[in-house]
């Protein structure tokens, strides 16, 4: 009941956030210079096509009268159309989402995996050299941002020894048997292990730039906690069983450890997801982020407003699911 | 672990050190670049284009560390990059530091809508995506050092104020600040005089951080090709030229990317480093 309660009330911040986000977008690309009609026109026309296009698009009405129109539509699933393609907004944004969501959940996995094994590694020889070593590679990898990582990443295995792809999601001249845009998950289910290697081998720096920070995170705090816990009765009393150190830390001391980081996790996947717009810019990846730089540049409202809606959408939501896996993990939460 | 005393009595951490001299050598680089530097960072020759750095065979003298396709030296627009750099980082983080702060104490302390307000803002600046926000917001404002400061003071004010609400709102609760309160003091005067010097430790730690954001935050403008001016030299505008040649002329890429990168790592070191000597409880 608590928790229902909780959420319902989440879930009306969450409007108000989003609505929120809605009217500053809205408000603020339009006030924006330079017209996107001008610029979609092609030179030499007159007065009247650029009057008889601005009110197409309902570019001639007042700012609070285009927000209504535009929010009516929206709810109705209707983001309008792009102005530079033409397109719905909507179709060209889900089409680029696969792209963007399996890059930041192959970030996500490879910086839980790298900070999980540096934490587990320090906590297990700490007070050792390695374990020194460790704080000082997590104290700089958390201190340099996603993008000057993958400019590093660019240099060493895209250049100095180049190892995987530098730019694009997949190499042009391969054929695509797929009927969605999540590619990577598709080539599994198609077993296609080819273009899988192929379009890994295009992902892979930009999930790892994306996950070295959040990696560095997790390992300071999973393994910050590690050391706590071990030092608890109940792990010494493990101990005394006879277990063995990578038993009592594994089984013993983890379990109660997680929780900490799991919050965090997920609280900083939403800035992973954000960092994906300038690494997408980055490594010429075609997803949602290189796509907003593109809708700016060209001044296309429509999709702008869309775009951002939808990674405001994402951050809620991750967060949302954040709170309430945390409420339901932690019993004392799910009383308060 | 150590404990708070014995982090004190420390003189200076190795980082403290390693991050304030080389700060220390940019700064004054930046300040003496107009005679410093070998060349005019703006003077254009084509024929010394892509010129590689001086251990290289190839190599003209007077060019240490080559030039770019347009035969502009590096190292003249490296050091006079540094003072754009510095300068977004002074000003925007000093100012970011200001705002941000300020909100979060009231916040913090006054609780009541005010509180609600300012939280129910940082909600919703949180989801916005922060790249793209700025980039939105120079698109709005027009290229220039004045936008890129006013987008970094815009987007980054939340992360000043959600830790100083929080802090703020810890210290509200202690007893020397009800002491204050029955001596007699209003609400605004304890708030600057008890709370404000209480949190100062944060702030500093966050404003070197944020610093070192400013100037992330302008290279990654300038790679968008957002920031000042294609020919100003900054940074960020090196690299982005540096990316797109990086397989004929690598140095275009290397030497910025690696000014830049010691110079975030040192704003942070430096930041951390403060934290651990001037407040072990934060630790």
């Amino acid at each position: 009941m608590q928790l229902l309660r909780t959420f319902l009330l989440r879930l009306a911040t969450t409007a108000v956030t989003l609505f929120g986000v809605a009217v500053i977008v809205f408000f603020v690309i339009r006030v924006v210079p330079g017209n996107p009609i001008a610029m979609m026109l092609p030179p030499g026309a007159t007065e009247a096509d650029v009057a008889q296009l601005t009110a197409l698009y309902g570019l001639d009405k007042s700012i609070p009268q285009q927000f209504l129109i535009w929010g009516a539509g929206v709810l109705q699933g209707d983001f309008g159309a792009s102005i530079t393609s033409r397109q719905p907004v909507l179709d060209l944004v889900l089409g680029r989402l696969p792209a963007t969501l399996e890059l930041s959940v192959m970030a996500l996995v490879i910086a839980v995996a790298l900070g999980g094994f540096m934490a587990l590694t320090g906590t297990r020889l700490r007070g050792s050299k390695t374990e020194a070593a460790i704080d000082v590679g997590n104290g700089v990898a958390l201190s340099v941002p996603d993008f000057l990582w993958g400019l590093v990443l660019i240099l060493l295995f895209g250049v100095l020894v180049p190892v995987f792809h530098i730019s694009g999601r997949v190499t042009p001249s391969l054929e695509l048997p797929f009927s969605t845009n999540f590619y990577l998950f598709e080539s599994v289910l198609r077993l296609r292990f080819d273009l899988w290697a192929d379009i890994v081998g295009h992902m892979f720096m930009p999930a790892l730039a994306l996950a070295i920070p959040l990696a560095a995170i997790i390992g300071q705090l999973l393994k910050q906690s590690l050391k706590e816990t071990m030092n608890l009765d109940y792990v010494t009393l493990a101990r005394t069983k006879g277990y063995g150190e990578n038993h009592v830390i594994l089984s013993e001391a983890l379990p109660n450890a997680i929780l900490p980081t799991l919050t965090l996790v997920g609280v900083q996947f939403t800035f992973l997801i954000g960092g994906t717009v300038i690494i997408e810019r980055l490594f010429s990846y075609e997803g949602l982020g290189n796509m907003a730089i593109d809708a700016v540049i060209n001044r296309d409202l429509p999709l702008i407003q869309g775009i951002v809606i939808l990674f405001a959408v994402i951050f809620t939501a991750v967060n949302l699911a954040v709170d309430l896996c945390y409420a339901a993990l932690n019993p004392r939460l799910r009383h308060a | 672990m150590l404990d708070g005393r014995a982090q004190i009595s420390r003189p200076w951490s190795p980082r403290l050190i390693l991050s304030g001299a080389w700060l220390a050598f940019l700064v004054a680089a930046a300040l003496l670049a107009p005679w410093i530097a070998p060349k005019d960072p703006l003077a254009q020759d084509l024929f010394l284009g892509r010129l590689p750095p001086f251990w290289v065979t190839g190599a003209e003298p007077g060019y240490y560390l080559g030039t770019d396709s347009l035969g502009r030296d590096v190292l003249s627009r490296i050091l006079h990059g540094a003072r754009l750099a510095l300068t977004v980082a002074l000003i925007a983080g000093s100012l970011t530091c200001i705002i941000g702060a300020t909100l979060g104490l009231l916040a913090g302390f006054l609780r009541g809508w005010v509180d609600i307000a300012i939280s129910r803002m940082i909600d919703i600046w949180m989801a916005f995506p922060p790249v793209l926000f700025s980039i939105l917001l120079i698109a709005v404002l027009g290229p220039g050092l004045t936008s890129i400061i006013i987008a970094i003071v815009v987007i980054d004010w939340t992360r000043f104020a959600r830790v100083i609400r929080a802090e703020a709102m810890a210290q509200g609760a202690m007893d020397y600040v009800a002491s204050a309160q029955v001596a007699g003091r209003t609400r605004l005067s304890t708030m600057v005089t008890e709370i404000l010097p209480n949190v100062l430790p944060t702030i500093v730690v966050l404003l070197t951080l944020e610093m070192g954001i400013s100037i992330i935050v302008e290279a990654i403008l300038s790679f968008v090709n957002l920031s000042i001016s294609t020919d100003d030299p900054t940074w960020g505008g090196m690299i982005a030229e540096g990316r797109t040649s990086v397989h004929q002329a690598w140095w275009v890429l290397v030497f910025p990317l690696v000014t830049l990168f010691f110079t975030v790592l040192s704003f942070s070191q430096l930041g951390e480093g403060l934290k651990d000597r001037y407040d072990p409880v934060l630790r």
